[in-house]
């Protein structure tokens, strides 16, 4: 519960950073494969979610692109750690952020943006002043969808992060493990809770993404 | 102090080819809707690009298609004020007056909002948020917000039609008072023959992004330069 909470904390707090940048460059810029980077980001949401975590695996094992440079240099590798929960949380949080705040930042007014540059802001101090601000709702909306997403993680977290008691075994791998092991009763408890929480979290982002001043 | 613009721009099947210049005064652009004069102060403004021109005043050039020159919209210092005015609803009546004065330090900038409240008899608003005052406290705080950082121009997209008339009455006479307090010329573009008659002390006429005629209200009224203008300015408007 704990872990799950930790790990879905992380994972979130990366996805409202990257994924608001991420969202804003996809609503506002134009450049050259735009589209195809929505389409990578949003693959997550559709694929398995081992196919996310095998690519992960690919990508930061031990011999991975990346995790073979860290595992070289520092001996550390992210497999089979909390960090490896979070990491795969983030990667299928990420879509649900972008969808939701890139929806948000086009629905920004083009006058009230047009209007913050004839009174003399650049594209920056725009950004953080007028266009974030009036994006509030979505972008609230899209960290509370993302923190529930991250909770209930399980696929690319069984694939990357494995499921060792104690250390990475988040709720849903927990519930996994009980039913599995026939000790209902526990995870009659934990499957409730994890419903309560989603269903709360839901709530939530209803309610954020209504009604704007 | 004065304008002078060449604007040429197609975009889908409408084409713009206008070529004019105002000194220090009121300057009218009259037409019927779509003829391209909202087009016209975006690209004064810098918010849309001409394919090929200038828009330059006494000492600056602002934009200029052959050497290359496109100033952004935020370092033209122009006061510009939308057709729906654009508060920020997410600020009060002073933080948006505040806004429109980015480069001004800050204690200045604290009583030049003091002195535009004042000016424009926001007093008691300024804690209130755009959807909690009337249309014509709106107008104001638009106007105050588009004067604070002392524009060189001052340009309006029909500021008043969404008003009912008596409000639109007060506010053209609110009009005369800033211009005259500010000494800054405008260009006001209304498809309302009433209020460009009352207002402008130059009238361009626009037709099919093309500028049918200049001069004073009387030059266009005694001698129009065309039917099409003598419709317009007998005030059969479609």
């Amino acid at each position: 519960m704990l872990l799950s909470l930790k790990v879905a904390f992380v994972a979130t707090v990366f996805v409202v950073l990257a994924g608001t940048a991420i969202a804003y460059a996809l609503a506002r810029k134009e450049f050259r494969g735009r589209e195809f980077l929505d389409v990578i980001f949003t693959l997550p949401l559709v694929l398995p979610p081992t196919v996310t975590g095998y690519y992960l695996i690919v990508v930061f094992g031990r011999n991975g692109l990346i995790g073979k440079m860290i595992y070289d240099g520092t001996g550390f590798t992210i497999m089979f750690t909390w960090y490896a929960a979070a990491l795969a949380s983030f990667i299928v949080a990420l879509p649900l952020m972008i969808k939701t705040t890139r929806a948000a930042i086009e629905s920004v007014d083009r006058n009230l943006i047009n209007a913050a540059y004839t009174l003399g802001h650049g594209e920056g101090e725009t950004a953080i002043r007028v266009i974030l601000p009036l994006a509030r709702k979505g972008i609230m909306a899209g960290a509370v969808l993302s923190f529930a997403r991250a909770m209930g993680e399980f696929g690319a977290t069984l694939m990357l992060a494995g499921n060792i008691p104690g250390k990475t075994d988040t709720m849903p791998l927990a519930i996994y493990s009980l039913a599995s092991s026939g000790e209902w009763t526990q995870a009659h408890a934990m499957v409730i809770l994890l419903t309560i929480m989603s269903g709360v979290f839901l709530y939530l982002a209803n309610k954020y993404s209504k009604r704007s001043i | 102090m004065g304008l002078s613009v060449q604007l040429k721009k197609k975009i889908g099947g409408f084409s713009l080819d206008v070529a004019w210049e105002i000194g220090d005064e009121l300057a009218v652009l009259f037409g019927y809707s779509g003829s391209g004069k909202s087009m016209t102060l975006q690209m004064i403004t810098g918010l849309i690009r001409p394919d090929e021109g200038f828009v330059r005043d006494d000492s600056k050039i602002f934009f200029d298609s052959v050497s290359g020159v496109d100033t952004p919209p935020q370092a033209r210092t122009f006061g510009y004020v939308f057709q729906d005015l654009a508060l920020f609803p997410h600020m009060n009546v002073m933080r948006n007056i505040l806004f429109g004065a980015p480069d001004v330090p800050k204690q200045e900038k604290f009583s030049r909002a003091k002195a535009m409240i004042e000016a424009f008899k926001l007093v008691g608003l300024e804690n209130r948020y755009p959807s909690e005052i009337s249309g014509g406290q709106k107008q104001r705080v638009a106007f105050a917000r588009a004067l604070i950082r002392h524009p060189e121009l001052l340009l309006l997209d029909e500021p008043f039609s969404a008003l009912d008339k008596p409000l639109r009455i007060e506010m053209r006479r609110f009009l005369q008072e800033i211009r005259m307090q500010f000494g800054i010329p405008v260009i006001l573009v209304t498809h309302d023959f009433d209020e460009a008659a009352f207002l402008a002390e130059k009238i361009i006429v626009y037709s099919h992004g093309k500028v049918a005629q200049i001069g004073s209200l009387a030059q266009v009224v005694e001698q129009p330069a065309s039917q099409e203008v003598q419709m317009l300015v007998n005030g059969k408007m479609v």
